[in-house]
């Protein structure tokens, strides 16, 4: 193969990579933009979705595995949000980001002791894991198109429905600013529901279409809340948009340090990177300069 | 020679310019008051001086010092204190600790030896403490000095504010609207007390909204508006002033004038 | 206003607390315990120092777990590697004489030249303090959830670093680290004739370090540290220089990270690259905040019982699981930690045993009973 496409598939198996990256810096950001909160379950929702679906696959088809692993994830977020993140007003953010750390130590666990140590993953949505598609030249496979579309249809779903819908327009209102927004009527409270609940739908979707490539495991969902994290920050917190753009950069990064460095050295290339941004831009590149610090109480 | 002296210092905030090329000078021991409607830079001026803010261009001197461009912690220790428009009292201590955070710019053992009490440390340790009991003793605050910061009516709270300010043994005051908030006798009280901390030798920059304050407590007012000084000058010369009573139209200028 | 008790009681209390340990274990037979109760006593070392951070300075750092792991192989490599090879360079003849190298045997008897374990244990406190200040002085500009990502950064690159070289032993870790002889008859090593004698280098290690921070958050310094947590920009207009009080208090921290990283090194004769990893540093943090965040003694008891725990195991496989509810459960129910609770209650209880009449009127103030406790966040 010619050192071109050798580039593209490179580039290619970054945007793979970013995509999730950016799904999962998505979760961060609805989350965060309702809370105030970085939710570091935000991982755990992606190895949920997969097993759920992996579990379910068994049973039904896999169209139906993965609605009922996305609904029954999602569930699960709201519950978390009305368990601790509804009671525990008084907690300052840093109280409530150490409970998100505590929720995902536990959601692994209860994952290890639900199903096993074992990985596993769902089977390819199309074709299976010899069938590749031509691409410029690079060869693909075609869960990969599944991976790169199902990102896409998210996050334009989810721009219109936060830009268009009602529900969408209380959420961005409730996240710039809570008190004017409960005066206009909003039901603050249900609105950070609703955003745990759709960080983990988005993410338990994104563990679906992933599961086929990069396997599901019990332990994959702290890599990637910390991936995903950079990758939110890199992008500017409150922005989701922007979190796709971080997602992305970070995955291509990644891919292509890993082509030129030893295998070992790639999340350093990452982190290095991150830093650099950071210390240059304190608020990443499209994040607003804000009051917001972590606080005692 | 001015103890304060402000030179030609703007200040834009994007395309917004808050304080435009305003120049003036402090005497030391006068109480000089800024006032000015809603909006005419009172504040950014002051954050300009005490260092929050950096100035766009123009240069201010204290005493024989320009310290233009100098960081909050800086200009506190060359003998600039203040006090905020909202109390900021730290709420996690009790009164007097409060007070005696004011006397860190005054005090000098660092992280070794208060960590191994090194000689000499714990008698400055103690020092620090008298001199914050005085402080409160002389806002009149004393009985309150094991009470958390947070557990005070706002009243308080400005004074405790100034106890603080005033263990910085600042040469220079700046005072943002210490009379908000605060009912009639509380403003009485405030103004009695502002008089007595000149008569220590401090010298007082007042941002203030109540004119009868401050016609009554000032040496010489600036008034500012839209970020530009209009006027200049004693109390009785800014209340014939034609500028300031067109922008005062109505509303305060009348009050002004009636007292 | 006279403290009833000495100010000192508590270390007394604490200090014959740790003395009467090993008397009871051995009583119980249940010596092995020492082993686990001495690693948990330095990792609490790491946890008072984030403390110190969080709780007061008002910051965050998820890189800790890379200052105790970068004090650990610092020290590991210079005691382990050896520098005969270089017989031929001149400098060497002066360099063997010189209290900085020991010559030694290694595993195997073969005779080998290393740097002594004091100094590795310097150069291991002069890399900590340097690359602390590099990581710390562009950090600490950033705020809240941003310096969070920033030190989880840094501790990736330190972890993913000391993976892939191969003189830090990549994912084997660094093995056969000798003992280290403090002088005054003490010597960290985990040989098991001296177990005791080690878990009372960490216990006084501990209690030395707690000593410190007690008295430097009830200075000048302290106070100041909480003014920068409550409020930065007063603090900074009372004449506090915030950005290098706030790197002081880092880097104090981590050089206390390191610190505990060298005897935990020499103490167990050897590290891993997991001591770096994420996890590490996020567990410090939650420790920190489980033991109350800005209340030493809550933070220090909290960390050494729940580390205690985990490495006893316990819970079995369940051990992650009950660390993970463990936190939850203490960071909503007791946000201040579990101290400042029970000391209010105590206070209560003495408040009832009290005649009425003598019961203090105005609740706001502290009772003078409790003065020679830790006033925990207010001190």
């Amino acid at each position: 193969m010619e050192s071109g496409n050798l580039e593209l598939q490179y580039f290619l198996s970054g945007i793979t990579k970013g995509s999730i990256y950016a799904v999962v810096a998505i979760g961060f950001n609805l989350i965060y933009s309702a809370t105030g909160v970085l939710n570091f379950a935000q991982g755990e929702f992606v190895m949920l979705g997969g097993m759920v679906a992996v579990t379910l696959a068994r049973f039904v088809p896999l169209p139906v595995a993965l609605a009922g692993a996305v609904v029954i994830v999602a569930l699960v977020g709201c519950l978390l949000e009305i368990l601790f993140f509804r009671r525990l007003q008084r907690h300052s953010i840093l109280h409530l980001v150490i409970i998100t750390i505590g929720l995902s130590i536990v959601l692994q666990e209860i994952a290890l002791h639900l199903w096993d140590e074992k990985v596993r993953s769902l089977p390819y949505f199309t074709g299976n894991e010899i069938s590749t598609l031509k691409f410029l030249g690079a060869a693909i496979s075609p869960q990969v198109l599944w991976v790169l579309a199902t990102v896409a249809v998210i996050v334009v779903l989810l721009h219109i429905f936060l830009k268009y819908t009602l529900p969408g327009r209380a959420m961005r209102a409730g996240s710039s600013n809570p008190s004017a927004a409960m005066l206009a009527g909003i039901n603050i409270a249900n609105m950070r529901t609703l955003a745990f609940g759709l960080s983990a739908a988005i993410g338990a979707l994104a563990g679906c279409v992933i599961s086929p490539i990069t396997m599901t495991h019990y332990e994959m969902g702290a890599p990637l809340a910390i991936k995903g994290f950079a990758a939110a920050i890199v992008g500017g917190l409150g922005n989701p948009m922007a979190a796709v753009l971080g997602g992305l950069m970070v995955g291509v990064l990644e891919a292509y340090s890993v082509s030129r460095l030893p295998a070992a050295y790639s999340d350093v290339t990452v982190f290095a990177v991150l830093l650099l941004v950071l210390f240059v831009r304190p608020h990443g590149f499209w994040g607003r300069p804000g009051g917001e610090s972590v606080r005692e109480h | 020679m001015a103890l304060l002296e402000v030179d030609n210092v703007r200040h834009s905030f994007g395309g917004l310019v808050a304080i435009d090329r305003v120049s003036f000078e402090v005497a030391p021991g006068q109480i000089k008051s800024v006032i000015g409607p809603n909006g005419a830079g009172k504040t950014t001026l002051f954050n300009i001086v005490c260092g929050l803010l950096r100035p766009d261009s123009g240069n201010i001197r204290f005493g024989d010092r320009a310290i233009t461009g100098f960081k909050p912690y800086q200009i506190a220790r060359a003998g600039v204190s203040r006090t905020f428009q909202n109390p900021s009292l730290f709420l996690q201590m009790n009164v007097l600790e409060n007070v005696m955070v004011g006397r860190h710019c005054r005090t000098r053992w660092e992280f070794l030896g208060c960590g191994v009490r090194w000689p000499g440390q714990p008698k400055e340790e103690a020092a620090i403490r008298e001199a914050a009991q005085a402080q409160l003793e002389y806002v009149g605050l004393a009985h309150l000095a094991e009470c958390p910061a947070g557990a005070l009516a706002f009243g308080e709270r400005r004074m405790v504010e100034l106890a603080r300010a005033l263990a910085t043994e600042p040469q220079l005051l700046l005072l943002d609207e210490p009379g908000s908030g605060l009912n009639t006798r509380e403003k009485a009280d405030l103004g009695r007390m502002i008089r007595r901390v000149r008569e220590r030798g401090v010298t007082i920059l007042l941002v203030e909204h109540d004119m009868t304050l401050v016609m009554d407590l000032s040496d010489a007012i600036l008034v500012l508006h839209n970020g530009a000084r209009i006027a200049e000058g004693t109390p009785s010369e800014i209340q014939n002033d034609a500028n300031v009573v067109r922008v005062y139209l109505g509303g305060e200028m009348n009050h002004a004038a009636a007292s | 206003m006279k403290p009833r008790l000495k100010p000192g009681l508590p270390f007394v209390l604490l200090a014959a607390a740790l003395a009467i340990v090993p008397w009871i274990l051995r009583r119980a037979e249940m010596e092995y315990c020492l082993t686990q109760l001495t690693m948990s006593l330095y990792y609490a070392i790491v946890v008072l120092g984030l403390c110190l951070v969080m709780g007061y300075a008002g910051q965050v750092s998820l890189g800790h777990g890379a200052f105790f792991a970068i004090g650990g192989y610092t020290s590991a490599v210079l005691t382990t590697c050896d520098v005969s090879k270089w017989q031929t360079a001149a400098w060497l003849g002066w360099i063997k004489q010189s209290p900085f190298c020991i010559a030694r045997e290694d595993l195997f008897g073969n005779p080998i030249l290393t740097v002594s374990p004091w100094a590795a244990f310097f150069a291991a406190m002069a890399l900590t303090f340097v690359v602390a200040n590099l990581i710390g002085y562009p950090a600490l500009r950033l705020r809240g959830h941003y310096l969070a990502m920033a030190t989880l950064g840094f501790g990736m690159i330190v972890h993913k670093v000391i993976l892939g070289t191969a003189f830090t032993g990549a994912a084997d870790g660094i093995n056969g680290v000798p003992e280290w002889n403090l002088g005054l008859g003490l010597t960290v090593s985990g040989k098991r004739p001296l177990r005791i004698e080690n878990y009372f280098i960490a216990g006084g290690l501990l209690l030395l370090l707690l000593v410190l921070l007690h008295n430097l958050v009830r200075s000048r310094v302290g106070r100041a540290l909480q003014a920068i947590h409550d409020r930065e920009t007063a603090a900074n207009a009372m004449g506090i220089n915030t950005a290098l009080y706030k790197l002081k208090t880092f880097v104090l921290s981590a050089l206390m990270a390191a610190m505990a990283g060298v005897f935990f090194t020499h103490y167990t004769a050897g590290i891993g690259p997991s001591e770096a990893g994420a996890f590490k540093s996020v567990r410090y943090v939650a420790l920190a905040a489980a033991g109350g965040m800005s209340s030493l003694w809550g933070v220090t008891g909290m960390s050494t019982l729940l580390n205690y725990m985990s490495l006893r195991g316990l819970f079995g496989s369940y051990d992650n699981a009950v660390f993970g509810l463990l936190l939850i459960g203490i960071v909503s129910l007791a946000p201040e930690g579990p101290l400042k609770p029970l000391a209010r209650l105590v206070r209560r209880l003495a408040g009832a045993c009290r005649p009425p009449n003598a019961a203090q009127p105005d609740a706001a103030r502290p009772n003078n009973g409790l003065e020679g406790r830790p006033r925990h966040g207010a001190a």
